[in-house]
């Protein structure tokens, strides 16, 4: 081949290189100025139902928010507003809620919402009158009634005063009653739809248009999974996806200029919990023991520069009036304390545990390996065990095979219940198996209690009761960072473990 | 025949890196610097100083003991599988070439149909089934690595088994495990060598991968890839906590590489 042909044909090839790539860039220009917006938006797990009744994991919750609403739905700052019901009206005992149905309401397949759905939902959480309720605070319900066709009538055999914020909680959410399986054709009410799903990789969600409150700004989204927690930088920076909700500290101050960090708490119960059904954390010295071991201060410096909001039982801050700031300081670090109590305990050598936590929440992995640090000063060995998140949803919540984990507990109503309830000895979701009498009787007392206040002061009681038994070791609310590309705007920070996808809006250039 | 090896600049220069490397693992089972686990705080993501000669991590920690820790497990869990696939594979190689038959057919089969998984997919399986940790990931990775030593033993006995020595030494009556172990195996050696050497890189590249993962040292235990895919989230700030554990990985490979290419150019 001579050299001329050779000239030429790289001449050529370059010339179709370039065509190519000037194309390209027009064509990235014509995208981003279309009318189709979209976001991507990275979780840190797959959902676990796409069915609000049975969908478990706060994430799963999260998300979910967007699609599903109850009657009631949670605002910004933790009110009830009025979501598929326009009005309610609660009887003066308060065992009778009558709700107005809110008019032109529609499912997401076109359908309006009747009361025959709302009875069927209704009916759905309390166990179709099986005796069984899916939603354990659904016991309650004696009759589901509907009277004409914009009204339903729920009557309680006791009163409860936190019903309302249940009905607001995403798990009891109005859904069709024509839909039999919400697992493969997810169907609610709210201003997003599930458009596709692919299992471990990603959600589609596409904007409803018919959305009876204000609609959403963002036509597409895209939730992705990154189960890796050290694939969030990358996908960030990459520009892979836009929105990360709960980043690191560390990762939010490598990201660079291009990006908004919304600092707030994540709302989360965060904490060593302990199997109390096992050796040795059937020991109530084993586990104070433990808690006078833990430096918080020392995990929040070195898991978020420095930033958390220490707690000293199953409350946080966002709860006003049920948080007890003075249960923080019923263990102050103590080593020769801790040493002590372990030795009365029956292990004056100290002891070995594992750790299981679920390798996809960073912020986790990192408490749990400063707190096997810390334990090493009074002689216990912890070993931490990493676990998929799904594992660990099977192992450690429902099968409760295991000694300790580090987790953060979500509440899904803002009542104390929330965050309460699974400690009592027979509820189906004690995945500590705690077990304690007095306990039982003190939130039983709550729920039976006359006024807001008397309620409210039993509830102090339990969380009392946790600290000083040590049920687990509390440690934190979280710090939340969210990181946000500056392309976008509106990230609203709820009380509750939520993420609202409608009021999120693309920042004009 | 050794001045030979020595002589030859690839041998020669695998040797001192191996050497090395060695040593650096075996000081650092005995004595590392600083605890590598102990944190400190005002140290966090510290660069390289007279103190810290490879900086700290996000906890930290001393990057260097950690490498060292790091080294060590990673050299264990190495020769471990190494060892288990040899034995394995030496018996079964044997067997199979020597006496050959139907159940060098079945036994050669089994081993195709472990050898057709990638192996670091074929202990993805097994550490799903049987949980995560070390001790799994030895026994995960041993496994995998059967295949191939079985395989070279094996073509290496057929090549032998018809030799005039081993004609001889049948005829003379000793008994077919002193033939194959005595007089056959120590002819293998060259060739068994140099895949050892080879075996061995895999499994520390392997081990490596599975740490990164997250399946296999469990923190706060260091291994270089678990350190790895720590230092991901501080590429930027902290450049140098990556650097170390990958460099090293590099070098603990290269030493054996060209330490098994210079015994098969020999």
């Amino acid at each position: 081949m001579t050299k001329r042909r050779l000239g030429k044909v790289l001449f050529v090839s370059m010339l179709l290189t370039l065509t190519i790539a000037l194309s390209g860039c027009a064509g990235d220009k014509e995208d981003g100025g279309s009318s189709e917006s979209a976001i991507t938006i990275g979780i840190p797990q797959d959902l676990d139902s796409l069915d609000p009744n049975l969908a478990t994991g706060a994430g799963t919750q999260e998300m979910l928010f967007n699609v599903y609403e109850g009657l009631y739905k949670p605002d910004s700052d933790g009110n009830l507003v009025p979501a598929v019901a326009s009005d309610c009206v609660i009887s003066e005992d308060g065992l009778v809620y009558t709700f107005t149905l809110r008019e032109g309401v529609k499912f997401h397949n076109g359908n309006t919402v009747t009361v025959e759905d709302v009875v069927y939902s209704m009916n759905k959480c309390a166990g179709n009158g099986s005796g069984e309720p899916l939603i354990s605070a659904f016991s309650i319900v004696e009759k589901v009634e509907a009277p004409d066709d914009k009204t339903v009538v729920l009557t309680l055999s006791e009163a409860n005063k936190d019903f309302l914020s249940i009905l607001a909680a995403g798990e009891t959410c109005i859904v069709p009653a024509d839909v039999a399986d919400l697992e493969t054709t997810p169907i609610g009410t709210g201003p997003y739809k599930i458009v596709s799903r692919s299992l471990q990789e990603s959600v589609e969600l596409e904007k409803f248009d018919e959305y009876w409150g204000e609609p959403a700004h963002i036509e597409k989204v895209t939730l992705k999974i990154l189960a890796d927690a050290d694939a969030v930088l990358m996908n960030l920076q990459g520009g892979a996806v836009d929105l990360v909700a709960r980043v690191t500290a560390a990762t939010a101050s490598e990201l660079g200029d291009q990006f908004n960090i919304v600092e707030g708490n994540m709302n989360l119960v965060q904490a060593l919990y302990l199997n109390n059904g096992v050796e040795p954390f059937n020991n109530e010295k084993v586990r104070q023991a433990l808690c006078y071991a833990v430096d918080k201060q020392e995990i929040f410096d070195f898991v978020a520069n420095g930033k958390g909001f220490a707690i000293g039982s199953s409350m946080y801050p966002s709860f006003g009036k049920y948080y007890m700031e003075e249960l923080n300081d019923v263990y102050t670090t103590d080593l020769e304390k801790a040493k002590d109590l372990l030795a009365e305990a029956g292990y004056p050598d100290g002891l070995t545990f594992t750790i299981k936590v679920a390798s996809n929440y960073q912020q986790h992995v990192d408490t749990a390996t400063v707190l096997a640090e810390q334990f090493k000063k009074i002689g216990v060995t912890a070993n931490i065990e990493l676990i998929e998140w799904e594992t660990w949803l099977n192992d450690v919540y429902s099968n409760r095979q295991y000694e300790a984990t580090v987790v953060g507990m979500d509440a899904s109503t803002l009542t104390a219940g929330a965050l309460l309830k699974r400690f009592n000895s027979t509820a189906h979701n004690n995945f500590t198996n705690y077990n304690n009498p007095d306990y039982d009787a003190a939130y039983a007392n709550a729920l039976a209690a006359a006024t807001d206040e008397e309620a409210t002061g039993y509830y102090k009681e339990c969380e009392t009761i946790l600290a000083e038994t040590a049920a687990n070791v509390y440690i934190q609310d979280l710090a939340e960072f969210v990181a946000i590309n500056k392309k976008y705007a509106g990230y609203e920070s709820y009380p509750l473990y939520v993420m609202d996808i409608a009021k999120l809006y693309i920042v004009e250039e | 025949m050794k001045k030979k090896l020595l002589n030859q600049p690839t041998f020669l220069l695998g040797t001192i890196i191996t050497s090395i490397m060695l040593l650096m693992t075996f000081i650092g089972f005995f004595y590392t610097p600083y605890d590598p686990t102990q944190m400190d705080n005002s140290n966090k993501l510290a660069g390289c100083s007279l103190e810290h000669i490879m900086g700290c991590d996000n906890f930290g920690r001393d990057i260097f003991s950690r490498v060292l820790q790091g080294m060590g497990n990673t050299f264990l869990i190495a020769v471990a599988t190494v060892t288990i696939g040899v034995v394995c594979g030496i018996l079964l190689g044997a067997f199979t070439g020597y006496f050959g038959g139907w159940i060098d057919e079945v036994i050669m089969r089994i081993i195709d149909v472990i050898f057709a998984f990638p192996s670091i997919l074929l202990a993805l399986v097994f550490v799903s089934i049987f949980g995560t940790g070390k001790y799994n990931v030895v026994f995960a990775l041993g496994i995998a690595f059967i295949p191939s030593f079985a395989r070279i033993v094996r073509s290496e006995f057929i090549k032998y088994k018809d030799m005039d020595y081993v004609k001889s030494a049948r005829l003379a009556g000793v008994s077919d495990l002193r033939i194959m172990f005595v007089h056959i195996l120590p002819n293998t050696m060259t060739v068994l060598l140099s895949s050892i050497m080879i075996g061995f890189n895999n499994a520390v590249l392997s081990e490596a991968g599975m740490s990164y993962l997250g399946i296999g040292v469990q923190p706060p235990d260091a291994s270089l890839g678990s350190m790895l895919s720590e230092a991901q989230s501080y590429l930027f700030s902290a450049p140098n906590y990556a650097i170390f554990p990958g460099v090293m990985i590099i070098l603990l490979v290269l030493g054996f590489s060209l330490m098994a290419d210079g015994l098969k150019s020999r």
